[in-house]
């Protein structure tokens, strides 16, 4: 039994008492700053893209059906609730694209500061403006690109 | 300078006066594990405080004067040990190194580390996580070097600068908050977690090291490296200042040879054994 622990294997009474988080550990983006809401935030928007990229796919694929069934189609996305949907598919991809970016490059080592000796209240070098402006600037590019969808689909604009 | 700690709080920032009849004290909420397994309870204990009370401090109080079967694990009481991590108010957390008026709640919880296994109460078992920590191989590998049976003494010429590409990584205390932090390792058992895999790069940047460690399965591979996302918890918990989050970004830049990864080995200096002095 120690033995097996030792080497982290768990029996199944042991792993009922494993206290991993789950996905509730990542689907509670509080607590943790600016960088734990993007990595939240970058994952539902992925989510929710998957599952567009499904629907966008069903959708243009009617266009086999001919211009009477890929009209039929388009008439759902002509709706408010369409129209909605479509705002959030703006939002979601710009968010994801331009924070996609921002974590190329800190997920290969720039823009993430260089080790050094930390010192008291010791403020992790890792987690800088530079990385929170990044986060900010996908937000904000997110929430423009969504007021000129909304623009442009509700008032023709 | 302690005092000064003290006054300040853990982060920095001046803990909350509180005064005024019946708030110097606060209410504890202790996770208390049961035998049946997962299912715990809390407890409740009204403790008096003083603005220099730790959590540590007060559950110490709860053990010497209110119930002393509560199980917890502690030793140095100065943030060195890492022996007292533990969730406090649902954050992973330090209990010596946390203030109570820091935490500006008349309520406070104190909970086991999540993905770690419960063994009692607030003590958790850190096998799986120290498994992590030794299949990094957190050593020096220089074949120029076999310390055992040398006949004479040996260092490394190493300069300041090369130092400090590793030396803030070596202050880690394995007290496990990155990893109960971490929301991969929530989900993945098999991801090796923000601790180990800052080690592996505190060895890769060692100029006294000359073992290569970018090939081993629990780096580079689909559940190793490659599995954090940079959610940067690990790094806002650490009592150390250590920043792994800082140390996979830069071993992730170095596997795929983004970032430099070449290093100069140091020199060895071999000085013959004096009898009278060693």
């Amino acid at each position: 039994m120690i033995g097996a622990r030792r080497k982290g294997l768990y029996s199944a009474s042991n792993e009922s008492r494993n206290n991993r988080e789950g996905l509730k550990g990542w689907l509670d983006p509080t607590g943790y700053g600016w960088e734990r809401i993007s990595y939240w935030l970058q994952r539902l928007t992925g989510l929710f893209l998957l599952v567009y990229f499904v629907g966008h796919v069903y959708e243009t694929s009617s266009l086999t059906g001919g211009i009477g069934s890929w009209n039929a189609m388009l008439k759902f996305t002509e709706t408010t609730w369409g129209h909605l949907f479509l705002i959030l598919v703006i939002g979601t991809s710009t968010y994801h694209s331009i924070n996609g970016i921002r974590l190329i490059f800190t997920e290969t080592g720039k823009g993430v500061g260089k080790p050094g000796r930390p010192e008291y209240p010791y403020d992790a070098l890792s987690l800088n403006y530079r990385q929170k402006s990044g986060i900010w600037i996908a937000l904000i590019l997110a929430v423009v690109a969504m007021a000129y969808g909304f623009n442009v689909l509700f008032t023709g604009g | 300078m302690i005092r000064r700690i003290h006054m300040l709080g853990t982060n920095g920032k001046r803990a909350k006066s509180k005064s005024g009849p019946g708030m110097n004290s606060v209410t504890m909420r202790i996770y208390r594990s049961t035998e049946e397994g997962n299912k715990g309870r809390f407890d409740s204990f009204d403790i008096p405080i003083q603005r220099w009370t730790t959590v540590l401090d007060a559950l110490l109080y709860i053990k010497a004067y209110k119930d002393s079967s509560i199980g917890i694990r502690y030793s140095c009481r100065m943030a060195s040990c890492g022996s007292c991590g533990m969730k406090i108010n649902g954050k992973p957390r330090l209990a010596c190194y946390t203030n109570v008026l820091e935490l500006d709640s008349s309520e406070i919880s104190c909970e086991p580390m999540s993905n770690f296994p419960v063994l009692r109460d607030l003590v958790t078992d850190f096998s799986q996580f120290l498994n992590h920590h030794r299949n990094m191989k957190p050593y020096i590998i220089n074949p120029e070097i076999d310390l055992r049976d040398n006949p004479q003494l040996s260092e490394f010429l190493q300069n300041p600068t090369d130092a400090d590409k590793f030396l803030q990584f070596s202050y880690c205390i394995k007290c496990g908050l990155c990893y109960s932090a971490c929301p991969t390792v929530a989900t993945d058992t098999k991801f090796p977690g923000p601790q180990a895999l800052a080690q592996a790069y505190r060895y890769s940047a060692d100029t006294r090291d000359a073992g290569s460690r970018y090939g081993l399965t629990s780096i580079d591979s689909r559940h190793g490296l490659w599995r954090c996302h940079f959610s940067g918890s690990c790094s806002k918990v650490c009592p150390k200042g250590v920043d792994p989050a800082l140390g996979i970004q830069l071993l992730r830049g170095n596997i795929m040879s983004i970032t430099k990864r070449h290093k100069k080995i140091a020199e060895l200096k071999q000085h013959t054994r004096n009898p009278q002095t060693d």
